[in-house]
């Protein structure tokens, strides 16, 4: 007989106070290898409105596509200083930012490879339980393969591949809309 | 090649649907797209791992963190961290925060008409133990009214947010009280199907580990998505 699982509750308008202290929007620590990448965009409602102060968190693998994590048996390089968390608030705009490496790629069902990606939880006030998603980067040729994109109808793909900002090489624009047009897709396991 | 070590699903009416109009926020806010279902891979079983030195001595005692203590009634909240096969969750992140006993948060944004408590922030971090037990001495929050519907108030309550072994397994919860009336008129609470999964959120009474002459103690043990008996087959 299993134990019944706690049931999610939203983390309330007041969640900043909890996570400000422990912010994580730079993975980019010495001795940590790695193409640079900022990461920014938006959370937008089913209104269009943009989503003040959401609790963004993301999970990744270092460039060699190793995660810090004791489950990760791949014999791969791994920095001590990469840990692989981030976590970011949206501001009142709904702006959020997170500066980290593009991760290399990992292996996926089967022994196919995965696109390099993150994987993003969202927490906001009006959110009963986290929504999980993942973000891919533009122009990638493994995305074309990637288990994961491929079980994501086709038209719905873009809203998870983060955009080039002509501006800037490194710069990536990925908006979180959470309802209606260019709705992004969201996952369950 | 390993194959991964794959979760359970929640157990069945055990989760909040995204939608629940009577809480009004959830109207634009839930996706209306469904879900897409994907296979669990290293990207999820795996998540952030915390170590000792990244707590502070006081971090789990929010009576502590000022020059005096805040006002309010002194407790413990204690309890453990398991998966829904009962094992423990050993070594892993608990962060909780709350409103002062007058219920009000430090929060730029909660206008809430009472008083803060210079010696009080609300917040607390600690890593549960091998037996995945944690332990928080704080005081006991206070109601508070918010514009839901007509005359609402929230219980008083404590955020949880637990990491986990890997990132399915993370989860923010609320703790509530035993024996609080505003319960029933609360779309938080009432937006769980399932009336023991309701009952999961509310803590105990825990006599055994209350301090004489010092504090009451709470219990809430928090039990998430388990593992599935053998690594997936592909």
């Amino acid at each position: 007989m299993n134990e019944l699982t706690t049931a999610s509750q939203t983390v309330g308008p007041f969640v900043s106070i909890s996570f400000a202290p422990s912010l994580a929007g730079d993975l980019t620590v010495q001795g940590v290898s790695g193409k640079r990448v900022v990461l920014h965009g938006r959370v937008i409602d089913g209104d269009g409105a943009p989503v003040g102060h959401a609790a963004i968190e993301t999970w990744q693998a270092n460039a060699h596509g190793k995660y810090a994590h004791p489950e990760d048996f791949q014999e791969k390089p791994l920095e001590r200083e990469f840990r692989g968390f981030g976590r970011v608030m949206a501001d009142e705009r709904g702006a959020y930012r997170l500066v980290t490496i593009e991760p290399g790629c990992t292996p996926g069902p089967g022994g196919v490879l995965q696109a390099p990606h993150l994987v993003v939880v969202i927490f906001m006030r009006g959110l009963l339980k986290h929504l999980t998603t993942r973000v891919y980067f533009p122009d990638d040729t493994h995305n074309a393969e990637d288990p994961v994109l491929k079980l994501v109808p086709e038209e719905r793909r873009a809203t998870l591949i983060a955009r080039r900002v002509a501006t800037d090489a490194n710069e990536l624009e990925w908006n979180i809309v959470v309802q209606g047009k260019d709705e992004t897709v969201f996952f369950e396991y | 090649m390993h194959d991964v070590h794959s979760y359970r699903k929640p157990s069945p009416g055990s989760q909040p649907d995204y939608l629940y109009p009577p809480y009004k926020s959830t109207v634009k806010r839930a996706p209306v797209q469904p879900l897409v279902l994907v296979p669990q891979t290293l990207s999820e079983i795996t998540g952030p791992v915390f170590g000792r030195n990244e707590i502070a001595p006081l971090d789990h005692d929010l009576t502590r963190q000022h020059q005096s203590a805040p006002l309010g009634e002194r407790m413990i909240v204690n309890g453990r961290v398991l998966d829904d096969g009962g094992c423990p969750v050993a070594n892993t992140l608990v962060e909780i925060w709350q409103s002062n006993a007058a219920g009000r948060y430090r929060h730029a944004d909660d206008n809430h008409d009472a008083p803060l408590d210079p010696n009080f922030t609300g917040c607390g971090r600690t890593l549960t133990d091998d037996a995945g037990r944690y332990r928080f001495v704080t005081i006991k929050p206070g109601a508070y009214p918010w514009r839901n519907h007509h005359n609402a108030w929230r219980p008083p309550h404590i955020h949880f947010s637990v990491f986990g072994c890997g990132f399915l397994q993370r989860l923010v919860t609320q703790m509530y009280f035993p024996g609080d009336p505003l319960l029933a008129l609360d779309p938080m609470y009432t937006c769980i199907a399932d009336e023991r999964a309701r009952q999961r959120l509310i803590s105990s009474f825990d006599w055994e580990n209350t301090v004489p002459e010092f504090a009451i103690a709470y219990r809430f043990d928090i039990v998430l998505r388990g593992r599935d008996a053998t690594p997936m087959e592909k």
